[in-house]
């Protein structure tokens, strides 16, 4: 892990890039990185998060700004300005059952070609889909999901890197710090090591690749 | 007593002590007003958290501990969190025991709708498709009928939520079930009279000798 200012780390990431960023609806998304992304203007964006949260807040500025030409997430309904971008035809979008995008980061982090769900048979989520029957019950087959790089937010950050997350802040950060090939962690509190207990890390540190510098 | 309230209350007697319970936005959300203190149920929010609490009072909020739709909420004393895979795992996995949703179309044999009008409403479908397809019991909390046209059809129209059926329907005018994969009349509200569901439903609907009122 190598401590960064906000201003590096996102000069590492190129217009055009994949980029899954944590969160749910705006809580426990790495603000910071976020308005960096968009001060430096970083365009063509593939995004993959779970929402698009709302105007203003979150990954709501990426679309505030018109940086993503590419979304992957389960529900952007409360985003105005994604919706009109989607059906302006200026973003595509591919909607995806939450439990299907999750369990296809989990797949893309941990190795796994994709994986098999109950989700979606039967309806349009479906279409152009391998169905697989396995004991009399049928099954999608859902691909795994990876990015070039992975925005994330923690509570507690220790020096090496190991995080630990707070309440609903979690959702998808463990799940997205393991599907990446470069790994950026924001941090409420950065603190030495052994402040979190080996049980109390979620995210161990070797899976961190910068993290933020705070202040 | 106000339509919505009917469906709740109506709701909230099928709900059992130690049940885990997903409920929808919406009507689904007033559920939880209707639990009797006494039942001890554990409330699921998607966003990963087991155990939610009211709204906090005012100054109380956490900006960390919030529902699926990103407002603030508390948690009660035994509440865990966890992340999105482990909270998508208890859905689908057949750990939820009860999940309420609401619904734009209900078919005679319980299929649900209630995720997308093409050309109209495309939000995504969230969580919806993962709790319809893995939830023990599936039950849809929605007015019988909008604009005059009933929600209760002979089949669903707009896209399906899941290939899985629902279990059971409260609305404002009906309880249905689908004992043998056909829409049946179990209860009515009170003051409607069985003619009165039939007159407003498009579904056949199977009428047993009696059909009791709903007990609220």
């Amino acid at each position: 892990m190598k401590a960064v200012s906000v201003e590096e780390a996102v000069a590492m990431i190129p217009a055009g890039a994949s980029v899954m960023v944590g969160g749910f609806m705006g809580v426990g998304t790495p603000e910071r990185l976020l308005d960096e992304v968009v001060r430096q203007k970083k365009t063509q964006l593939t995004l993959i998060s779970n929402d698009a949260a709302t105007p203003g807040k979150g990954v709501g500025k990426l679309f505030d700004h018109a940086l993503v030409s590419k979304l992957t997430a389960t529900h952007i309904g409360l985003n105005p300005k994604a919706q009109q971008q989607m059906l302006a035809n200026l973003i595509a979008v591919d909607l995806v059952p939450q439990g299907t995008f999750v369990e296809r980061i989990r797949a893309g982090g941990c190795g796994l070609g994709g994986v098999l769900t109950p989700t979606g048979v039967g309806t349009l989520v479906a279409e152009g889909k391998r169905q697989i029957e396995i004991d009399g019950k049928a099954f999608l087959l859902e691909t795994a999901l990876r990015a070039q790089f992975a925005l994330v937010h923690a509570f507690l950050a220790d020096y090496l890197g190991n995080l630990s997350y707070a309440l609903t802040s979690r959702n998808f950060n463990p799940v997205m710090a393991m599907a990446a090939d470069t790994v950026i962690v924001t941090a409420e509190n950065i603190v030495p090591v052994g402040v979190i207990a080996p049980d109390h890390v979620v995210t161990p540190a070797p899976l961190v690749d910068y993290l933020i510098t705070n202040g | 007593m106000d339509p919505q309230i009917i469906i709740a209350r109506r709701v909230a007697k099928e709900l059992k002590t130690g049940n885990l319970v997903n409920l929808g936005i919406g009507i689904p959300t007033l559920v939880a007003n209707y639990v009797p203190s006494d039942l001890k149920v554990f409330f699921q929010s998607e966003n990963g958290l087991i155990g939610t609490g009211p709204i906090p009072e005012q100054g109380m909020a956490h900006p960390t501990l919030t529902d699926a739709g990103g407002r603030p909420i508390s948690a009660l004393p035994g509440a865990s969190t966890f992340d999105s895979a482990m909270s998508f795992g208890l859905i689908r996995g057949g750990h939820v025991d009860v999940t309420v949703l609401g619904g734009l179309q209900v078919d005679a044999h319980g299929h649900l709708a209630n995720w997308m009008i093409p050309g109209k409403m495309v939000p995504g479908m969230g969580g919806a498709m993962d709790l319809v397809s893995g939830a023990k019991r599936v039950i849809v909390a929605m007015q019988h009928a909008a604009k005059g046209k009933s929600k209760i059809v002979a089949k669903c129209s707009l896209p399906l939520t899941s290939a899985r059926p629902v279990h059971l329907v409260v609305t404002d005018m009906a309880v249905i079930g689908f004992p043998g994969g056909r829409a049946t009349l179990l209860e009515t509200a009170p003051g409607i009279s069985v003619g009165e569901v039939m007159a407003v439903t498009e579904a056949e609907l199977v009428i047993q000798d009696t059909v009791p009122e709903m007990r609220l």
